[in-house]
C-alpha cells in the first residue's frame, strides 16, 4: 500500500506537465481556463500538437497510435492536461469512435479512419440521443433499411455536440424493427456531407452553439460503413458509454478551477480586504477541495483496479466517479459565480464603445455562463439519475 | 391573522396577471420585447402606467393609489411568473421607494407625477467596484460646491440605467470609505454633464450599466433627505428591493415548478411517464417545499418591510433573502435536471426562469452575506 506516485510516475507527470505548458498555445489555455468557447481551429490546433507527440490517443492500441501506458499513467496524463487547461483530445474521435472502431471495426475501416481521427483530419460527432430516446436510449427510432449495397437512413438525432464542425457522425440506427429494443440496433458511420442530412443548431443556456439536431431524410449509406455485425450495435454502444464515463470525473478540471478561484479571490475586494480574507468563503472552497481529494483517491483506486488482468468489464464505480465528479465540477462554477457576486449579472455582450468590464473585472461576465453551461454535466453521458440506477442494480443488487 | 387578499387586492392580482400574460404569451414574444432598444418596449411601460401599477406605492395625496407592500408583492409575483422585463424593480420599487421615503414636498411635486404617469423612469446607482453587497461601502464622493454638490465616482451594475431619466446615487459627503455615517442619496438627471452610462444586457434578459460620474454638478434641491445620514434611507430602499425580489422569485419558481411537474407527467421514457419514478417524484416534492417556504418568506417580507424597528426589519429582510436564495438555487437547478437536455436550451422558457432565479441570488446580497447578517444580529429567536 502506497498512495504516492513511484519515481517513474513522478517523472512522467513532470514531462506531461512541462509539455502542456510549453507547447500548447497560452491563448487556447486561457480560453479554456476562463470558460470561454473554443473555435474549431483551437481544438484542431491543440490536438495536432498532442498527436505529433504521440499523445492524442495514448489509450488506443499501439498499432493505431496508442502508448501502452498503465492506467495510472493515463490518469496522470488526463489530469495534467486538465490542470494545465489544455483541451482534452476531441472526445468523440478519441474516446468514443476510436476505441469502438479499434475493437469492433474491420481492418479496412481501421485503416481508413483511425489515423485521420487521431489527427482530427476528420471530425466525428455522436448520433445517439433522439427526441424520444434520452435516458432510455434503446428506444431510439432512427431507421436504416437495407437497399442493395446501401442503407437508407431516416430519422432524427439530437444533442449532437459540435455537430456543426463534423465531417462524420457515428450513429445508432434501428435495422430490425421487429426485434426486442436493444437487439435491432446497428452502429453506422455516416458522411455528414451526404445528401438528405440537415443540421439545426440548438443554443444552450449560456447562448452558445454547442449542440445540434441532425435530421436524416432518405440518406444513403454504403453498407461498408456498418461497424461490426448488423443488430449488434447496442453492445458497441455500451462499450463506448462505459469508456465515456471513466473520464467524466474531470478531477483535474475542478482542480484548475479551484486554483483559479483562489487566485481571483485574492484580487476581488471585499470589506477591508479581499474575498480570500473572508473565512466563510475560504471554508466553502475548502469543502470542495476536501471532497475532491477523496474523489481523486477513489479515481486512482478505480484506475489501479483497471490495471489488473482479471478486470475486463467496465467498473460500475465509473458511475460513482461520474456522479460525484459532475457535482464537484458544478460546485466549482457555483463558487466562481459567488466570487463574481453582484457583477455576475452582466452578460458578455457589451455594446459598442462600452469597453469597461463590470467593476473593471474582465472575467466576471463569463462566470454565470460557465455555471449555466455546467448544468449539463449531470445530464449528459447518462444522467446522474441513470448512474444511480446503475450502481443500485450493478453494485448493490437492488 | 389573515393571509387572504382583500377584494381590491384580488382584483389587482387578476388584472396584472391577465395583462402580463397577454404581453408575454410565449418565449418568442418575450425575446421580441427584449430586442427593443432599451430592452423592453415603451408601450409595455405605458401599459403598466395605464393599469395604475406605476402609481401603486405612492400616497393618494401624491397622485398615487396608496398601495403597500402587499400590492407590490402581487405585481412582482406576476412579473416573476411571466419573466416580464419592464424595469418595475429598478424604477417603481427602488427609485420609487427612495423618493417615497426620502423626497421633500418640492421634490415630490416635481418628480412624482412623471413617475406615476410613466414619463419619468428611475433607478438606484449604489453598487461599487469594492462594495459587493455592503451599502455603507461608498467611495463615490459628494463634495460641497456652492449650495450644491459635485459627484465623482463609479457605480456598477446599475439596473436599467439606460432607460432611466433620474438616477438615485449614493455618494459620500463625509467620512471614510466604509463609514456608515457621511453617506447621502442624490438625484442625478440622466442628461447631467459629466455622467456617462455604459449599458449592457444582463444574464437574465434584463439590462444594466456601468455609470461613471465625473464632476457631476447638482443643486441643493437634488439632495434626497439628509446628505450626511442617508444610509438608513438607502437601507430601507434596498429592503423594499429584497421584498420585491422575493415575490418575483416566488412567481418565477411557481411557473418553473408547474412546468417541471407537467413535464414529468408527459415525458415518456422506458414506456412510462418519467414522473412515475419515485426518485423524481420526491425531488419534485422537495422543489414544492422550497417554493412554499419561499412564499411564506415573501409574505413575511411584505409584513416586515414597513416595520418601525430598524434592527428587527433588517434581520427579517436578511432572513427572507437567505431563504429565497436557497429556494432559487434548488428549484432552478432541479428543474433543469429533471427536464434533462431540454432544460439546457434557450428554446425552452424554463431555462429562462432558471437564469433569472440564478441571478436573483446575487442581487442585493447573496446567501452568505445575509446569513452572516442574521447570525451577527443574534438570529431571529430571542435567546
Amino acid at each position: 500500500m502506497d498512495l504516492r506516485f513511484t519515481p517513474e510516475e513522478v517523472a512522467f507527470r513532470d514531462a506531461v506537465r512541462s509539455f502542456c505548458r510549453s507547447e500548447i498555445p497560452a491563448e487556447i489555455r486561457r480560453k479554456v481556463s476562463e470558460g470561454r468557447g473554443l473555435t474549431k481551429d483551437d481544438i484542431v490546433a491543440s490536438q495536432r500538437i498532442l498527436n505529433a507527440k504521440g499523445w492524442a490517443v495514448p489509450h488506443w492500441p499501439r498499432a493505431w497510435g496508442g502508448q501502452d501506458w498503465t492506467p495510472i499513467q493515463r490518469y496522470i496524463y488526463t489530469e495534467e492536461l486538465l490542470q494545465a487547461a489544455v483541451p482534452l483530445p476531441q472526445q468523440f474521435n478519441c474516446y468514443m469512435f476510436g476505441p469502438v472502431l479499434a475493437t469492433f471495426g474491420s481492418e479496412v475501416q481501421k485503416e481508413r479512419f483511425l489515423r485521420r481521427a487521431a489527427n482530427l483530419d476528420d471530425w466525428w460527432c455522436q448520433g445517439f440521443s433522439e427526441p424520444g430516446a434520452g435516458s432510455d436510449l434503446a428506444s431510439l427510432k432512427t431507421r436504416a433499411v437495407r437497399d442493395g449495397d446501401h442503407y437508407v437512413v431516416d430519422g432524427q438525432k439530437t444533442w449532437t455536440t459540435l455537430g456543426q464542425h463534423a465531417d462524420w457522425i457515428f450513429c445508432l440506427v434501428r435495422t430490425d424493427p421487429e426485434a426486442k429494443k436493444q437487439r435491432g440496433i446497428s452502429f453506422l458511420l455516416i458522411d455528414m456531407t451526404s445528401p438528405g442530412i440537415t443540421v439545426r443548431p440548438i443554443l444552450t443556456l449560456e447562448g452558445r452553439h454547442e449542440v445540434n439536431e441532425v435530421f436524416f431524410d432518405s440518406v444513403r449509406v454504403p453498407v461498408e460503413n456498418l461497424v461490426g455485425e448488423e443488430n449488434r450495435g447496442w453492445d458497441y454502444a455500451k462499450f463506448l458509454l462505459a469508456n465515456e464515463r471513466t473520464g467524466i470525473a474531470r478531477i483535474g478540471l475542478t482542480k484548475e478551477r479551484i486554483t483559479r478561484i483562489k487566485r481571483l479571490a485574492k484580487e476581488m475586494p471585499a470589506g477591508d480586504g479581499t474575498m480570500w480574507d473572508d473565512p466563510a468563503f475560504r471554508t466553502r472552497v475548502a469543502e470542495v477541495e476536501i471532497e475532491l481529494k477523496a474523489l481523486e483517491i477513489t479515481q486512482m483506486r478505480v484506475a489501479a483496479r483497471q490495471g489488473r488482468a482479471d478486470s475486463v468489464q467496465p467498473d460500475p464505480a465509473s458511475s460513482l466517479l461520474k456522479i460525484r465528479g459532475s457535482q464537484l465540477q458544478q460546485a466549482a462554477t457555483e463558487l466562481l459565480v459567488e466570487l463574481a457576486g453582484p457583477f455576475a449579472l452582466a452578460a458578455p455582450e457589451r455594446g459598442a464603445g462600452a469597453n469597461d468590464p463590470p467593476g473593471g473585472f474582465d472575467w466576471v461576465d463569463a462566470a454565470a455562463p460557465s455555471y449555466f453551461n455546467n448544468r449539463k454535466v449531470s445530464i449528459y453521458g447518462g444522467s446522474n439519475e441513470i448512474q444511480h440506477n446503475v450502481i443500485a442494480k450493478g453494485v448493490l443488487g437492488l | 391573522m389573515d393571509f387572504d387578499f382583500s377584494e381590491e387586492q384580488g382584483l389587482l392580482r387578476d388584472s396584472v396577471t391577465r395583462a402580463l400574460a397577454d404581453a408575454y404569451p410565449s418565449l418568442e414574444r418575450r425575446q421580441a420585447r427584449i430586442a427593443a432598444s432599451l430592452g423592453f418596449p415603451e408601450e409595455g411601460w405605458r401599459s403598466l402606467a395605464e393599469l395604475g401599477l406605476l402609481g401603486l406605492p405612492f400616497a393618494e395625496d401624491d397622485g398615487g393609489f396608496g398601495g403597500g407592500p402587499v400590492e407590490t408583492m402581487i405585481v412582482m409575483e406576476a412579473i416573476g411568473r411571466t419573466l416580464a422585463v419592464e424595469p418595475y424593480l429598478a424604477s417603481a420599487v427602488l427609485g420609487g421607494t427612495a423618493l417615497r421615503l426620502g423626497a421633500d414636498a418640492t421634490q415630490r411635486a416635481r418628480f412624482l407625477p412623471g413617475v406615476i404617469d410613466g414619463s419619468l423612469r428611475l433607478t438606484l446607482a449604489q453598487t461599487e467596484r469594492q462594495s459587493r453587497y455592503d451599502l455603507h461601502d461608498v467611495a463615490t464622493t459628494a463634495r460641497r460646491d456652492g449650495d450644491g454638490y459635485l459627484l465623482d465616482g463609479q457605480k456598477c451594475v446599475v439596473l436599467n440605467a439606460d432607460a432611466a431619466g433620474l438616477l438615485v446615487v449614493s455618494a459620500r459627503s463625509a467620512g471614510e470609505r466604509r463609514d456608515p455615517h457621511g453617506i447621502g442619496l442624490f438625484l442625478v438627471p440622466a442628461d447631467a454633464a459629466g455622467l456617462s452610462i455604459q449599458p449592457y444586457p444582463t444574464q437574465d434578459g434584463g439590462r444594466a450599466a456601468e455609470v461613471s460620474l465625473s464632476g457631476v454638478r447638482i443643486g441643493a434641491d437634488a439632495v434626497l433627505g439628509d446628505p450626511q445620514n442617508g444610509l438608513p434611507l438607502l437601507a430601507r430602499t434596498v429592503e423594499h428591493g429584497i421584498a420585491a425580489l422575493a415575490a418575483e422569485a416566488v412567481g418565477s419558481m411557481e411557473a418553473l415548478h408547474a412546468l417541471t411537474v407537467e413535464y414529468l407527467k408527459t415525458r415518456k421514457q422506458f414506456g412510462v411517464p418519467v414522473g412515475s419514478f419515485q426518485a423524481l417524484q420526491h425531488r419534485a416534492v422537495d422543489m414544492m417545499i422550497a417554493l412554499e417556504q419561499a412564499r411564506s418568506m415573501a409574505l413575511y417580507a411584505a409584513m416586515m418591510v414597513e416595520a418601525p424597528d430598524a434592527a428587527e426589519r433588517a434581520a427579517a429582510l436578511a432572513a427572507v433573502k437567505v431563504q429565497v436564495n436557497k429556494a432559487c438555487r434548488l428549484v432552478g437547478q432541479e428543474a433543469v435536471q429533471l427536464h434533462g437536455g431540454i432544460g439546457m436550451t434557450l428554446e425552452y422558457i424554463g431555462a429562462h426562469h432558471f437564469k433569472r432565479l440564478a441571478m436573483i441570488e446575487y442581487q442585493f446580497g447573496d446567501t452568505p452575506h445575509h446569513l452572516r447578517r442574521v447570525a451577527e444580529d443574534g438570529g431571529l429567536i430571542a435567546a
